[in-house]
Parts: structure tokens; C-alpha cells; sequence
């Protein structure tokens, strides 16, 4: 009689994981590509571990918190590793929605993940897309702070080199402008050479000098 | 008292700043582009042969011409004849649309740099849609990459027609790339003899470090290989010759007048013969070195994409068929493939349409040149190196130093002549000058910074300096080696710098190097007849992939005025000139 019970609960058990059935999920792990030289081997431990961990995010959905290890049924495991899973209310009779199992399992995926030393990729849950974790977006863009001390450095060197540019310019204005005075001195004052004045003796008029003469006058011509 | 015109300090100061003008972003992606299309190791043939019979006359005819007027270009060219000051206008014309879109690149390069200091690298990851279970349509679609450099730097349009407003993020970077464009002139040879160090040395610093952790990469062999493998029957291929040409005339930097500027700072004694051979050498060698570290970032790129593809293969093959993990490798894969094509053939038959052909090879060949290179090439093999933050930094830093570099003779080309012009100089101090020139060309690339600015960028890049330079170089050797004459101008070298000049340089100067620019010339005219209407590549978002268009006649018509508006200078300018001295002989008639 006992038999016969054990038997029925076995049939119920298989009827309700089976692949493609309704509400159940398959699974994939990878853990030589994951592990290489350290990867273990898969085995009902490790099966045992994974149950625990379904029932264990099962246990956080609100209403489900009597999920029990023995409430999650594996089946058609294959040496790729991968096998099928569903997880079955306390009378055992039929199985949890998915949507809910989906939801478990996405809000837990870290913890599962962490169990096998797996991620993401290596630990596949067919049909159970994974939330990405988006990347860091600090307030203000790191680049616009780089950008604003470069900005400004170059800025800065600018302005300094057009300042020390304008110093020199009115450097070299102020020199330049001495000697003009100096010259213009020097043209203010009327040499005075053996008592005759300069201007006199300027010769841009082309003024030709009455105290020479010239030779053709003095020779007379042949 | 006469002010003296600045000088170098150093001779050496002139050879870097030649050299930093000189070697700039083209070296390091349109050569390596240019030599896997046209036959990997065989390309250098045609590259040597052009660099020897058209690159160092003509740019030793330049440097001598700048350093026997002493002047910039217009007043250069005035001084060999004055109906030629034209040229000198072009030439300036030419470099003007030129810094007006080159330091967009700054532009962008600073933006890069600026976003590598995060962790992770802004391209190495797609962002989150909005229910954070995948990732944006258009990045899963392209890559990660090109998501960064289309919608995030640039933000681009789906065409030209639509210009959209300008990005306030690029725009500042373009405002701090002037700045420190301004900050290197502001000076005159004083400035920028000292900045020319460091744009000249450090990127050579980069390349070699680049150098030796391309080497060390894994796969960088396999891209070292299918570069350096000679494909001889592209020798006989016209274009091989006809591209080897055009990247020595373009590569030196040749007619825009800031050669002729540079030389123009020199003491007269100076030995510019030997600079320009050095400088072309150097400028040559720079791009072979620049193609062997691309190719093993290639090889590297390549080797990692085919291997992801192949984890690809295998996952999908693993979990179809439910085989233990890790069972199928690369090394089995293809008899496990047969297998499993015999044993299970519905299921396998079910599979194949899934299954991609891994090919090593056209990873190698998709060839990529200009921006897409750089920027998006070359991020992707970053983003796959450890500490990936440092050689990004260091990459972007390189670019912004070959950029800058050219930025400063492109400027010079343009300050040169105007400080020269006794008019201008008189009410407004260098300074100024330069400053309004930077703010003007400022103002104006603002507009390639709109959504459809990268559209008007790849305009300006291929169309602004092309013909306009050809026939300017043409113009200006055969004004010296016949208006001015050959014989008059080796006369007043020898006088200048003390040595003869050699029979090769008047051989080149005087044949081979005209028919060689009027080939070209020939060549590019008919190709731009031939090809019909002119297309260009749009980022098409929903594809997440390029598509090609036809420009619109607005752009066509920009086209044409960019062409014109440089060639045109010439003969307007011979024109006016002959006018003007006409008026003058018939006005000053009645007194004689």
C-alpha cells in the first residue's frame, strides 16, 4: 500500500516536471567555461544546493513563504549541465505560476549566482531575461571636469601670454619714443660750426658754395 | 629702422616644425588603408618610386622659394612675377577651408580623451533600454563602437538635408581645440618654434609603446602577415600608382603655402636641401611605421572578433545538441560539426541557418580609412586591452599632437602672409591678427558640429583641397622653372646657401614632376566626369549600418563653389593685375 502511495506521488511528481511542461524553466550552467581548472562536478550536492536556493527566493515573494526544498522538483538533467525545474505549492498538486517564480528568481539572482561561483551568463535561466546592471552614472560627467581643467589651464596660459605681450609692446613703445625725443633734440639745437649756422651749410638745396671756384673758369680755353 | 623679420632660433626648430606640419593623421590612416588595398608589401614600390621622383623636388621647391623671398605665399609669388600673386591668394584660400574643418578632428580627439578616464570605456558597452533587460535597439544592431562615435559624438542625421542643431558637446571641445591652437601661434616663431618639440618628438614616443604592445598582442602576427604579404599583380593596377602618388603630394602637405611660410623664417644660408630630403624621408618612414603598428592592432582586432565568433558557433552548438561543456573546442569543431550532421540531421538541419562561417580573413579585410579608423577601429581593439583607460589616453593624446602639429603650419600659412601685408600689420599687433583668425575659423566649424556636421566634414575633407592643390603646385613649378626661369633662380640659391644646385633637382623641376601633376590632375578630372553624380555615406540608425546616398544639389552646389573658389583666384587675380597696371600705364600715358 505504502509502495503504491510512493509510487502515485512519483507518477504526480514526474507529470509535473517535465521539459516544455507548463511552468517550469530550464537551466543551463557552464562551469568549465566559467572555472576551467577549478570547476566541480555536478552533482545531487550541488543539485540539492540549487533546490535550496529556489526555495530560498521563493520563501522572500509575500504568500509564499512556506516553500520547502522538497517542493522543488528537478528533472532531465543532461551532462551539458542542464536540466528542467518547477516549483510545486505545499499540496503538490499543481505548480507555482511562472510569472511568480520568474519574479523570485530575478530578485535573487545575485545570491544564486554567487552560490556556484557563477554569473549571469555561465548560470542561464532560459526564459528568464536577467535585469542589467547599468553602469555607474556619476552627477556631474567625469569628462566636463577634465574638460573644465584643461579649459581653464589653457586659458589662464593665454591670458598670461597676451599680458606679457602687451608689456613688451608698450616696453618697446616707451624706448623707441625715448630716442625720438633725444633725436628731435638734437634737431632743436643749432649746431653752430666756426660761427657759420649748419643750416647754411645744407647742402639740400643744392646751393653751390660762392667761395669755390671752379678750375674750367681760372684756365682759359685753348 | 627697419623691424627685422622673426627667425628659427635653431635650424632644427624649422626641420620639427616641418616635420610635425608634415607628419600628421594622415600618416597613420589613410596609409595603412592605401597599402592593404593596393597589394600589402608591394605598395611600397610605387610609394618610393613616387616619394623619390615627385615628393622631395617639389617640396625642396617650395622650402628654397620660401627661404630666397623671405615673404609668405602672396607676397612669395608676387615677387617671382606680379601677375602670379594669385597662386599665393589660392593657396591661402585653400588653407583657410582647410583649418576651418581640420580641427574638428581636435575636436574630437578631445573628446575621446576626455571620456577615457572612466571605468568601464563609455564605447565598450551599450547602454541600457529602458526596461534594463537588453540593450539600445540601434547599439545592439552596430557595435558598441559605432554606437559611441554616431550617436554619441556626433549625434549624426539620417541625411544632409537635415541639419539639425548644433551639439553643445562638441562645440566645446572645438572652442578648447582653437584655444590651444591660439595659445601655440600666439606668438609667431616664438611660440611655436618651442611647441614644434613636442608635436614633433612625442607622437613618436606613442608609436613606439604602441609598437611594442601591438607586437605582444595576440594575433597581431596574423595582420603583420596579410599586410606585409606582397600581392605582386597589383604593381601593373594604374590605381596602385596613381593613390602612391597622390598620398606623397598630400602626405608632405605641398601648396598650401605654410612650407613656403616656414622656410620663409629661415636664415638664407640654410642648407634647405638637405632638410627637405630628411623631412620627406622622415614623413615616409613615419607612415611605414605608423602601417606595421595598425596592422598588428588589425591582427589583433581581427583575431579576437574571429574567436568570439567561433565561442558563438560553439555555445550555440552546445546548447542545441545539450553536449557537456567544453567538450567542443576550436580544434574539434569542424569533425564534431560532421558529426553531428550525420547523427542527429533533423535537429542539425534545424541549426545550420544559426551556424556563421568564422573566416580569419574577412575579418582582415574589411579595410577602413579616415575618421572610422581612428575612431572606431581602433576604440574597439583598445576596448579589448588590459587597462584599456591608459592606451586609450595615450592614443588620443597622439592624435591630438599630430593634429595640432598640422593645425600650426595650416595657421602659419594663413598669418604668414597677412602679417607680411604692411596694410594690416600697421593697425592691428600679431596677436590680433591671430586672434581674429582663430575666432573667425572658430565661429564658422561651429557648423560641423550640427547633427549633419560630419556630412559637411567629409565634403570639406575630399573635395576642399584636392584639385584646387593640384593645380596650384603645377602653376607654381612651371612660374619658376619658366616665368621666372630655372637658370636665374639656381643662380640666386647658389648665392644664397653657397652650393650648386644638382642636375636631378632641375631634371624633376623642370619634366617629370609637371607631367607627373598633370597626369593627375587628367586622372581625377575624368574620375569625377566618369563617376556621375557624387554620393556619400549615411549612418542609417534603424539599420544600425551605412548606406550610401546621392547629395543633394545644395551640396553640390558648395562642391563646386569650394573647387571654384580656390582655382578661380588665379586667373581673377593674373586678370585684375594686367587690368590695374593697364590703367596705371594709360593713366600715367599723358605725362611722359
Amino acid at each position: 500500500m505504502l509502495w503504491l502511495l510512493f509510487f502515485l506521488v512519483t507518477a504526480i511528481r514526474a507529470d509535473l516536471c517535465q521539459p516544455d511542461a507548463e511552468n517550469a524553466f530550464k537551466v543551463r550552467l557552464s562551469i568549465r567555461t566559467a572555472l576551467g581548472d577549478k570547476a566541480y562536478a555536478w552533482d545531487t550536492n550541488e543539485e540539492y544546493l540549487f533546490k535550496a536556493m529556489v526555495a530560498f527566493s521563493m520563501r522572500k515573494v509575500p504568500n509564499r513563504e512556506t516553500t520547502e526544498i522538497f517542493h522543488v522538483l528537478l528533472c532531465n538533467v543532461t551532462q551539458r549541465v542542464s536540466f528542467w525545474f518547477v516549483v510545486t505549492n505545499p499540496s503538490r498538486n499543481h505548480t507555482l505560476p511562472a510569472v511568480e517564480v520568474q519574479s523570485a528568481i530575478r530578485m535573487n539572482r545575485n545570491r544564486i549566482n554567487n552560490a556556484f561561483f557563477l554569473n549571469d551568463q555561465t548560470l542561464e535561466f532560459v526564459r528568464i531575461p536577467s535585469t542589467l546592471a547599468p553602469p555607474p552614472d556619476p552627477t556631474v560627467p567625469i569628462w566636463i571636469i577634465i574638460f573644465g581643467v584643461i579649459f581653464c589651464i589653457v586659458l589662464v596660459a593665454t591670458m598670461l601670454l597676451i599680458l606679457s605681450g602687451i608689456q613688451q609692446h608698450r616696453r618697446k613703445n616707451k624706448g623707441p619714443s625715448e630716442m625720438e625725443d633725444t633725436e628731435d633734440k638734437c634737431e632743436n639745437v643749432i649746431t653752430i660750426e666756426n660761427g657759420i649756422p649748419c643750416d647754411a651749410l645744407d647742402m639740400k638745396g643744392g646751393h653751390i658754395n660762392d667761395t669755390f671756384v671752379t678750375e674750367d673758369e681760372r684756365l682759359t680755353p685753348l | 629702422m627697419e623691424q627685422r623679420r622673426p627667425l628659427w632660433a635653431t635650424p632644427l626648430q624649422f626641420v620639427f616644425a616641418c616635420i610635425s606640419y608634415a607628419v600628421g593623421l594622415g600618416n597613420v590612416w589613410r596609409f595603412p588603408y592605401l597599402c592593404q588595398m593596393y597589394g600589402g608589401g608591394s605598395f611600397l614600390v610605387p610609394y618610393v618610386v613616387m616619394l623619390v621622383v615627385e615628393g622631395m623636388p617639389l617640396l625642396y621647391l617650395e622650402l628654397a622659394v620660401g627661404q630666397r623671398m623671405r615673404q609668405g605665399s602672396i607676397g612669395a609669388w608676387r615677387t617671382v612675377s606680379p601677375y602670379l600673386s594669385g597662386v599665393g591668394v589660392a593657396s591661402v584660400v585653400v588653407s583657410f577651408f582647410l583649418s576651418m574643418y581640420y580641427n574638428v578632428i581636435n575636436a574630437w580627439a578631445f573628446w575621446y580623451l576626455f571620456h577615457s578616464f572612466q571605468d568601464p570605456l563609455p564605447w565598450s558597452v551599450c547602454p541600457l533600454n529602458g526596461n534594463r533587460t537588453g540593450y539600445v535597439e540601434e547599439c545592439e544592431k552596430a557595435s558598441s563602437t559605432q554606437y559611441f562615435w554616431y550617436r554619441k559624438t556626433l549625434n549624426i542625421s539620417p541625411s544632409i538635408q537635415e541639419s539639425g542643431a548644433v551639439q553643445w558637446e562638441p562645440a566645446l571641445c572645438l572652442i578648447l581645440a582653437w584655444l590651444v591652437v591660439y595659445l601655440c601661434i600666439l606668438r609667431g616663431t616664438e611660440s611655436t618654434g618651442k611647441v614644434v618639440y613636442f608635436t614633433a618628438l612625442l607622437p613618436y614616443c606613442v608609436l613606439i609603446i604602441y609598437l611594442v604592445r601591438g607586437l605582444t598582442l595576440h594575433g597581431a602576427t596574423n595582420g603583420l602577415a596579410y599586410m606585409f604579404t606582397p600581392k605582386v599583380e597589383q604593381l601593373v593596377n594604374p590605381k596602385a600608382w596613381i593613390n602612391a602618388a597622390t598620398q606623397i603630394f598630400f602626405s608632405l602637405g605641398l601648396g598650401f603655402g605654410s612650407l613656403i611660410a616656414f622656410a620663409s623664417y629661415n636664415e638664407p644660408s640654410n642648407n634647405c636641401q638637405k632638410h627637405a630630403i630628411i623631412v620627406s624621408i622622415i614623413n615616409s618612414s613615419t607612415s611605414i611605421f605608423a602601417s606595421i603598428v595598425t596592422f598588428s592592432i588589425y591582427g589583433f582586432k581581427a583575431t579576437f572578433n574571429y574567436e568570439s565568433c567561433l565561442n558563438k558557433v560553439i555555445l550555440l552548438l552546445t546548447n542545441s545538441f545539450d553536449l557537456e561543456d567544453g567538450f567542443l573546442t576550436a580544434s574539434n569543431l569542424e569533425q564534431v560539426k560532421d558529426y553531428l550532421a550525420s547523427a542527429h540531421p533533423s535537429k542539425y538541419s534545424k541549426v545550420f541557418p544559426q551556424i556563421r562561417n568564422c573566416s580569419l580573413e574577412s575579418e582582415l579585410e574589411t579595410a577602413v580609412q579616415g575618421t572610422g579608423l581612428a575612431f572606431i577601429v581602433y576604440t574597439e581593439a583598445i576596448k579589448n586591452m588590459e587597462v584599456s583607460q591608459l592606451w586609450s589616453v595615450l592614443y588620443f593624446f597622439m592624435l591630438l599632437l599630430l593634429g595640432i602639429g598640422s593645425m600650426l603650419g595650416n595657421t602659419a600659412a594663413i598669418l604668414t602672409p597677412l602679417t607680411d601685408s604692411k596694410v594690416i600689420s600697421s593697425y592691428l599687433p600679431k596677436e590680433a591678427i591671430s586672434g581674429l583668425v582663430c575666432l573667425t575659423n572658430c565661429a564658422i566649424g561651429l557648423l560641423f558640429t550640427m547633427e549633419a556636421g560630419s556630412y559637411w566634414f567629409d565634403i570639406f575633407n575630399d573635395y576642399a583641397a584636392t584639385l584646387s592643390l593640384l593645380l596650384i603646385v603645377l602653376v607654381e613649378t612651371v612660374a619658376v622653372c619658366y616665368l621666372y626661369g630655372l637658370s636665374r633662380f639656381e643662380s640666386e640659391l647658389k648665392a644664397m646657401t653657397g652650393r650648386a644646385l644638382n642636375w636631378y633637382w632641375k631634371a624633376m623641376w623642370g619634366g617629370v614632376s609637371p607631367l607627373l601633376i598633370v597626369s593627375l590632375f587628367i586622372f581625377y578630372l575624368s574620375d569625377y566626369i566618369i563617376t556621375g553624380t557624387l554620393r556619400y555615406q549615411a549612418w542609417d540608425a534603424a539599420q544600425g549600418q551605412l548606406v550610401t546616398k546621392d547629395y543633394p544639389p545644395h551640396a553640390l552646389a558648395v562642391i563646386g563653389l569650394l573647387v571654384a573658389s580656390s582655382t578661380m583666384c588665379i586667373p581673377l587675380v593674373a586678370l585684375g593685375t594686367f587690368i590695374t597696371r593697364r590703367l596705371r600705364r594709360g593713366g600715367t600715358a599723358p605725362v611722359a
